[in-house]
């Protein structure tokens, strides 16, 4: 088998299990391994092996002679800061300086499998589902350590400390390094119970910890998918079919382009054609020279987008499909309580098909070996599933591949398993075609074209308010297909809550509501998206409650506070946010520059963790300009306040760019746009200031990476309503040209 | 053709026509340079040529021998550009990272050209973008490294 060899001259995370197993190996003899055996969470240590296999590189931590420390996590960094927050977590409770450890991710398979079932780096759910199984890691290897030194030293454990990186006997002043000990302390037994440390101990976690990646990610080291390289391998670019299902019947030019500089072959394959090259750039330009007949087969199988297919069209079905659905939440009696009610109000909001953009535009590296394994690298957030999906194209056990996941240019969601939206696929059947590795990369407007979108959504509503302008009953259908059914399915009768999510679970006190499901497939590809369907839903529902209290004669910042009377957590944080943006400001006033603003405020409860936000805005040559966001957000309790807030802001742009320019239309079966001067997303000169509190209520840990997203289009569109007097259900906004409200 | 690349001279046997973006990247192995758009709009594949900010995805690599590029993996042989890294690394500007190389090639050229620049110079010289929305991270860190 020839040894991959990467680009890099870096430490890479793949490095380490790709380049040099040997040396890797090599390097981790004597050292500390430690597992974690599931379900039950006991920690086991065994020694490294003196003739290890490759199923002995199941261990998530390694001590090495040279004081570093190696944690392969479960978990996927693509930005959100995990590997750091993760090794803070374990640093915590072994007693280590953060600043020793490396990560790289750990190869797909149940040994890694922290947290029971399949790994999905999703759902915000990393440090939360992760943290008592890491801490409890950290605790078992500290306390072997400090039995190895004691069993040494002919002294008792309970007369020995640490500090971070060594055992200390303070008696004597003696001290043994964590790489000194390493190799007697994985011949000891893990111990049944661990203490863990108090939280007012803690020295790393709920502290600003530098994260790990920044100098390799400022100096162009940090290696990702794209940048993979092993030796012979050839370059692929792909054409795509222009429309989803349609498939190549005929190359009339295939001669012509063979003859190309650097083209080694020319292929057809499900829905594309591809080339082979030897670098990518040769392989595009044939790729894109190509004259492909492509011809939908009358007896398709898979998923087949119609010739006709639109999302104008689409939003149409939507609004005019007028079931009353399969109903979700139910308190009270809406219908009766609409009918009944002093006044009532009815609105249907909608929010686009949206592209993923992330930055990385999507490779896969195969190389098939001599023993007829496989080796796989590609970008993804769900190891299990590619493996389980790869074994599936190549026609051999999930056990005979090796997943490698690189680092992620974007995240997103837009790594999970979406079958033909990602790579993977071709790259197998292409290596296998060619006989020799082979590493696809998607060009920009293929990625465009095949990304898994945000589904367009919408939303039919209704408010019922009683004589004295308060809401007694809300009723909302959400027609549609959710990611959740799309990949996962859905029970009949059962409402999909990824549909549901942000105009359903809402904490306000309403007697009678109804929230309910109407499924109606959608034939576009459609995929997680951050924060799912709270990425509109939350839009729906806190714009149209803006529309219910001017309805009422209410002020939305006062009404949301007396309806979250009963619930002291989001009352606090509503008052919060309001503290941190200087106290709140009902109705359109002059800022010192003259301009005239207007605030918006939204509430959110997305992925486990509670959300305040309130925007600045005014306008200008019919758009608006965003000024300041303020976001209070009660994740229960943190692990790295630093990484929250740039989470915070990275939410904040990406929900940002939702509410101001991004929409993906499709007409006759195709995307429009192929490329970001047709797709724009946030440019750095419309990112406003972003203003962070962040509370800890003691609440379950919740989520952060999405959870900051949903605030941000209704607390920015509510506060346009304040200047032009103008409700707009529909995003984006620069769809609509915005003026000022005729006094 | 001759291309001079951090102070080394490459001999490369390419269509004149290739961006510098691939031949960078797969002729020469320096994968620090990125590729986003191939449009010139995001900037992840930005390298300095003759100190100029420039996006190669649409660059001919013709039009630059002679030139004297500067990509990322020289950047902290640069007095200003280990300014710049510095600054990125204390204001924790990176997220995923992607764009981080072209991003920090920009507030090197900015810095070399204009050593104190005011808000608007740095928002008409910071233009990439970010998906992860590093933007008042970036912003702030271009502020310290003029400062430094």
């Amino acid at each position: 088998m020839t040894e991959a060899i990467l680009n890099s001259k870096t430490k890479s995370p793949l490095r380490a299990l790709t380049v040099t197993r040997r040396g890797f190996l090599g390097g981790s003899l004597g050292a500390l391994t430690l597992s974690i055996a599931l379900p039950h969470g006991r920690v086991m240590a065994k020694a490294a092996p003196e003739a290890p296999q490759a199923a002995d590189l199941n261990a998530f931590l390694e001590i090495r002679s040279d004081n570093s420390i190696l944690f392969r996590s479960p978990f996927m960094e693509g930005g959100q800061g995990v590997h750091t927050a993760l090794v803070q977590i374990l640093a915590e409770e072994l007693d280590a300086d953060p600043a020793v450890f490396a990560v790289e991710t750990a190869p797909a398979g149940p040994d890694y499998s922290l947290t029971g079932g399949m790994r999905i780096t999703g759902g915000s759910g990393t440090v939360r589902s992760s943290y008592e199984a890491l801490r409890r890691l950290g605790a078992s290897a500290r306390s072997m350590l400090i039995e190895a030194a004691a069993s040494a030293q002919g002294l008792s454990a309970e007369a020995l400390s640490t500090e971070p990186g060594r055992v200390i006997d303070s008696a004597s002043g003696r001290s043994w390094t964590y790489g000194e000990l390493a190799p007697a302390a994985s011949a000891l037994e893990a111990p049944e119970t661990v203490s863990l440390r108090a939280r007012e101990d803690f020295r790393w976690i709920r502290k600003p910890v530098a994260r790990l990646d920044m100098h390799d990610k400022s100096t162009g080291k940090a290696v990702y998918g794209i940048d993979l390289t092993v030796e012979n391998m050839l370059y692929a670019a792909i054409q795509h079919a222009p429309r989803y299902g349609a498939q190549p019947a005929a190359i009339t030019n295939e001669a012509d382009a063979a003859q190309m500089p650097g083209v080694h072959s020319i292929h057809p394959l499900p829905g594309a054609v591809a080339v082979l090259a030897d670098s990518w750039w040769r392989a595009r330009r044939a790729v894109e020279a190509l004259d492909v007949e492509w011809r939908v087969p009358e007896d398709a199988t898979g998923r087949v987008l119609p010739a006709d297919f639109s999302s104008q069209a689409r939003k149409a079905a939507l609004e005019s499909a007028d079931d009353d659905g399969i109903a979700h939440e139910l308190e009270g009696d809406a219908a009766a309580a609409l009918a009944d009610a002093a006044q009532v109000i009815s609105a249907v909001y909608d929010a686009p098909y949206l592209a993923h953009a992330q930055l990385e535009p999507p490779s896969a590296l195969a190389r098939w070996n001599e023993d007829g394994t496989l080796d796989l690298w590609t970008p993804n957030q769900a190891p299990d599933f590619f493996r389980a999906a790869a074994a599936s194209v190549a026609g051999i056990d999930a056990k005979q591949i090796r997943l490698h996941s690189p680092l992620l240019g974007g995240f997103f969601g837009r790594h999970f398993q979406y079958n033909e939206s990602n790579p993977f696929p071709q790259a197998i059947l292409l290596a296998k075609a060619a006989g020799r590795p082979v590493k696809v990369l998607w060009s920009r407007e293929e990625e465009f074209l095949m990304d898994a979108m945000r589904p367009l959504s919408l939303a039919r509503m209704s408010w019922g308010l009683d004589e004295q302008g308060m809401p007694v009953a809300f009723s909302a259908v959400a027609p549609g297909e959710g990611t959740v059914e799309r990949w996962f399915g859905r029970a009949e009768d059962s409402a999909d809550t990824s549909i549901l999510e942000g105009i359903a679970g809402k904490t306000y006190a309403i007697a009678n509501r109804r929230v309910a499901h109407l499924p109606i497939k959608d034939p576009a590809a459609i995929g997680f998206w951050r924060s799912v369907g709270h990425s509109a839903n939350d839009f729906f529902y806190e714009c149209f409650f803006d529309e219910m209290a001017a309805a009422g004669g209410h002020d939305p910042y006062e009404l949301r506070l007396r309806l979250l009377e009963h619930s002291p957590r989001h009352k606090t944080l509503l008052e919060a946010v309001g503290a941190l943006s200087g106290g709140w400001k009902s109705g359109p006033f002059t800022a010192q520059d003259g301009t005239e603003r207007a605030r918006g405020v939204a509430m959110a409860s997305p992925f486990g963790s509670e959300v305040a936000t309130i925007a600045e805005v005014s306008l200008a040559d019919g758009e608006a300009i965003v000024h300041d966001i303020w976001v209070a957000i009660d994740p229960g309790s943190i692990v790295n306040p630093a990484i929250v807030e740039a989470q915070v802001n990275s939410a904040v742009a990406l929900g940002l760019s939702a509410t101001l320019v991004e929409g993906a239309v499709f007409e006759s079966g195709a995307p429009q746009a192929r490329n970001f001067d047709g797709y724009p997303i946030l440019p750095p000169d419309r990112m406003p200031r972003v203003h962070v509190r962040i509370i800890e209520s003691g609440e379950a840990m919740g989520g952060i990476g999405e959870p900051p997203l949903p605030g941000v289009p209704p607390a920015v569109v509510n506060a346009v309503a304040v200047l032009t007097g103008q409700r707009i259900r529909s995003l984006p906004l620069s769809k609509t040209e915005l003026s000022r409200r005729v006094q | 053709m001759d291309l001079k690349i951090n102070g080394q001279t490459h001999r490369v046997e390419v269509e004149p026509d290739t961006p510098l973006l691939w031949v960078l990247r797969d002729t020469l192995g320096m994968t620090g340079t990125k590729y986003g758009c191939g449009v010139a709009q995001c900037g992840a594949c930005t390298v300095l040529v003759d100190g100029v900010a420039t996006r190669t995805c649409v660059l001919p690599v013709e039009a630059v021998a002679g030139s004297e590029i500067t990509t990322i993996e020289a950047i902290e042989s640069d007095p200003v550009g280990k300014r710049v890294v510095a600054a990125w690394i204390d204001k924790q500007a990176p997220q995923c990272g992607y764009c981080q190389s072209g991003q920090v090639m920009a507030a090197t050229a900015l810095l070399k050209e204009v050593p104190q620049p005011s808000d608007e110079d740095i928002a008409a010289a910071m233009t990439n973008l970010c998906r992860c929305g590093t933007y008042n991270a970036i912003t702030a860190a271009v502020r310290q490294a003029a400062k430094a």
